[in-house]
């Protein structure tokens, strides 16, 4: 699976978006999050789980700065 | 909670003592004026003021500046530069203090249009610095009939300048007896100048602070008074030392008074689109404000605990990003227990965000003013995080009373916040100690030092003296001394060009390394904050993006100072499908509103393109008046090692396996190799990289500006941009084929 473009060594069976928002502490208000291209909207976070081959985009918008 | 409006006035001058600070007012000089009405945006009028001999001149802004320069800092720059010669330095007579709010600004439809650019040659830098600041005073010298103010010469009495818009007079006044320090000058002149109580929101006051007399880190404030908490707010032109060259001229304030702020003083060319536009951006905040960035209810210091989830609040001077404490120190805290909400919080009208909180009858526990209640502005994130974790500290009372004394002595909280964690940092390896700071203890988190060391440093004395140096001459000074090692001085010190960063940790972004140490006035960053788009998106891997990244952001970001615009705006909210588009991080529903705004102002019509052409002509004018200083080429753009990586092996132990991994993931070594490696080893392979990766960008950067490898705009670039004006190309030919 891979994180914004980097692989991502933590995959396994069953994570979902949720999980690797937590696991980075990707806690930024402002996230555009996107499976294999397709966005996914938060109330699907802890639902959407991941296969071994995705590409997980967790974009962070601009702000602060 | 104690709210300003239910107790009385806590620095409202008494009548009397108001009285004598009047009656001890000298009239120098007074002029009458034929108030310039504004056309779709500007007067076309420059006001310039010489306080050596007292003159007043009115003169017209040419068409051909207004084409090239636009307004804003386009404006303060070219009338600096034409003020000065290359010998020219910080405190020369003829050194300027120009101010110029940009043809937006003023409107009331949108948010963030009351800003106002100063610019002057540093203290710091020796180069010219541009500071973006709030309050009144920008639009109400433009209601009064100026575009921009200039204000040279020194004077040899303290002097007031008082410009009446509504009068139409302008009037230099010796003022012997006003308290220099912003929180009691800005109340006193504010009841001086208005005719009554409800008269007080027509006065805009811009002052400095004791410090400033002494100490090169000085800012100026810009008042406005808040009805609400029954307060004059302070807002900051922060960077650069203005304050400091504000005092050298012997100017101790400027008042603008105007009345009768109405909707449509600008004379928009289509007043209609602005409302329309307005509408729409009021409408995002309302409804998006608290699903995003919550900017309404807690301000900028929002993002200090999410930040520092992103190893990127500078703590303990920028060694780490993690800022233990931070809990402390969260949105919520500030929320709960000290910023009240719901006052003007816009620090001009019509700006629904209404980010700038306060802190009200907030209990002083130290200097001059301990045990008085004080309404404190902010802080804001930068002030948080520098005065805050950067030096270890992480109590808000402490941050607040530090932000509270940085702003009424003239201070910048971020220089300040900056310079004070190289100090600890020094002070933790022997470069200093308690016999050679006086017996103040710089340890980190030792709030009661910092703020000490403040209080010497506007009074300056004792090791105060040193303090108001800033970090550039500070390692000069130790070094003679014989107290430190030059080398790892400079390795440590987060300043570049002579200013202080900004409060941010950029080891992990090459973008935001380039981010600040490619920028024109110092490492500031408001030309471009990538971070995120590359530490944790991943959204510019190549140098070639990253070029592209560092060309666009700066060019579009110099826009809002052109403009007299607020970035925040732009992008701390953003419209609920702006995740939709192309390109997410440019909000181009923004950027579309911005060209609305510009049109519906003045008549004009631009594109994206012509947008960025606007900004890179003012740009590639800075870069050169740096150039023409002595500054301004590839060696200049070189940064702190501090900034790039791990200078200690604290800082490179605290996080070995990001930074063993990255030597097999990205400098080419084998898992096996780096195990075989000393610690010595591993660092000076991981410096070689980075430094040599910092080169490869400036590389990829310079060109993508229209520059040479040594960082001067090439004359072709000139003359494609419509700048090859003969007092530039004087500077920049003889540079053409010098290699770095």
């Amino acid at each position: 699976m891979q994180l914004n473009n980097r692989p991502y060594s933590h995959w396994r069976e069953g994570l979902t978006v949720r999980d690797v928002l937590d696991e980075n502490h990707f806690t930024w208000p402002k996230l555009v999050v996107k499976v294999n291209k397709t966005l996914i909207w938060p109330e699907d976070y802890n639902s959407q789980e991941l296969l071994e081959g995705d590409n997980l985009e967790v974009i962070h918008l601009l702000g602060g700065g | 909670m104690i709210k300003m409006c239910d107790v009385p006035r806590y620095a409202g001058p008494d009548a009397a003592e108001l009285e004598k600070m009047k009656k001890a007012h000298v009239l120098l000089n007074k002029v009458e004026y034929e108030r310039t009405p504004l056309k779709h945006g500007y007067t076309d009028k420059l006001l310039t003021v010489d306080v050596t001999d007292k003159s007043v001149k009115i003169s017209d802004i040419p068409a051909e500046v207004k084409e090239k320069f636009v307004g804003g800092k386009g404006y303060c720059l070219r009338y600096l530069w034409d003020a000065t010669t290359p010998e020219t330095r910080w405190d020369s007579p003829e050194n300027e203090i120009v101010m110029s709010a940009g043809p937006i600004a003023g409107i009331t439809q949108y948010g963030g249009t009351g800003k106002m650019l100063v610019c002057t040659i540093s203290p710091m830098t020796d180069i010219p610095i541009d500071s973006n600041v709030g309050g009144f005073f920008g639009p109400y010298l433009k209601f009064a009939g100026f575009d921009a103010i200039e204000l040279r010469g020194k004077s040899d009495k303290d002097v007031i300048v008082v410009i009446d818009g509504n009068k139409g007079t302008i009037s230099i006044e010796e003022a012997p007896l006003e308290h220099l320090d912003s929180h009691l000058m800005g109340e006193e002149l504010t009841a001086m100048y208005a005719d009554d109580e409800n008269d007080r929101k027509n006065v805009a006051v811009v002052c400095t602070g004791s410090a400033a007399e002494h100490a090169n880190l000085s800012m100026l404030n810009f008042t406005f008074y808040d009805p609400r908490r029954n307060v004059v707010r302070l807002k900051q032109a922060g960077r650069g030392g203005i304050g400091r060259v504000f005092r050298d001229k012997g100017i101790k304030a400027l008042v603008c008074k105007w009345q009768g702020v109405k909707a449509n003083l600008n004379d928009a060319y289509d007043f209609g689109i602005l409302n329309k536009v307005g509408l729409k951006f009021h409408r995002e905040v309302a409804n998006l404000d608290e699903k995003q960035n919550f900017m309404r209810s807690t301000g900028t210091a929002y993002s200090l605990r999410t930040l520092a989830d992103y190893d990127i609040v500078p703590t303990r001077n920028y060694k780490f990003g993690d800022a233990p404490g931070i809990d402390n120190m969260t949105a919520e805290v500030f929320r709960k227990d000290w910023l009240t909400q719901g006052g003007a919080d816009g620090c001009w009208y019509g700006c629904s965000m209404a980010c700038a909180k306060t802190a009200d009858h907030f209990l002083l526990k130290t200097g001059p003013y301990k045990g008085q209640r004080v309404c404190v502005d902010g802080p804001e994130y930068e002030s948080a995080a520098g005065l805050g974790p950067n030096c270890g500290i992480t109590d808000p009372q402490a941050v607040l009373e530090l932000n509270f004394y940085c702003d009424t002595y003239g201070i910048d909280t971020i220089s300040y916040g900056t310079m004070t964690a190289f100090l600890m940092e020094c002070y933790e390896n022997g470069i200093l100690n308690e016999e050679r700071t006086g017996g103040l203890k710089l340890e980190w988190g030792n709030s009661e030092a910092s703020l000490e060391m403040l209080h010497q440093m506007a009074r300056y004395e004792g090791f105060g003296k040193i303090a108001a140096l800033g970090s550039h001459k500070q390692k000069e000074y130790f070094a003679a001394q014989g107290w430190g090692d030059m080398d790892f001085m400079n390795d440590i010190a987060m300043e570049q060009k002579g200013l202080e960063y900004s409060e941010y940790g950029s080891k992990e972004s090459l973008a935001q390394q380039g981010g600040y140490g490619l920028t024109n006035k110092g490492p500031q960053h408001d030309e471009a904050w990538l971070i995120f788009m590359d530490q944790v998106n991943n959204q510019i891997p190549t140098f070639e993006d990253k070029a592209e990244a560092l060309y666009y952001y700066p060019m579009f970001r110099t826009w809002f100072g052109l403009m007299g615009l607020c970035k925040l705006p732009w992008n701390d909210i953003v419209p609920a499908d702006n995740s939709t588009t192309d390109e997410p991080a440019k909000v181009p529903e923004h950027v579309a509103n911005y060209l609305d705004l510009y049109y519906g102002v003045t008549g004009v019509r631009l594109t994206n393109d012509e947008m960025i052409r606007q900004s890179e002509r003012v740009y590639n004018f800075q870069r050169i008046f740096d150039i023409r200083l002595g500054k301004g080429l590839r060696k200049n753009d070189a940064v702190p090692y501090r900034s790039v990586g791990p200078v200690t092996e604290e800082e490179y132990l605290s996080r070995q396996e990001r930074y063993d991994g990255q030597l097999v993931d990205l400098v080419g070594y084998t898992e096996e190799q780096v195990k075989a490696m000393s610690l010595a080893e591993k660092m000076a392979a991981t410096r070689k990289f980075r430094e040599d990766r910092y080169q490869s960008l400036i590389d990829a950067v310079y060109p993508k500006r229209g520059w040479t490898l040594n960082g001067v705009p090439t004359v072709a670039h000139l003359k494609e941009l419509g700048m090859d004006l003969p007092e530039l190309l004087e500077v920049v030919e003889p540079l053409q084929d010098l290699q770095p």
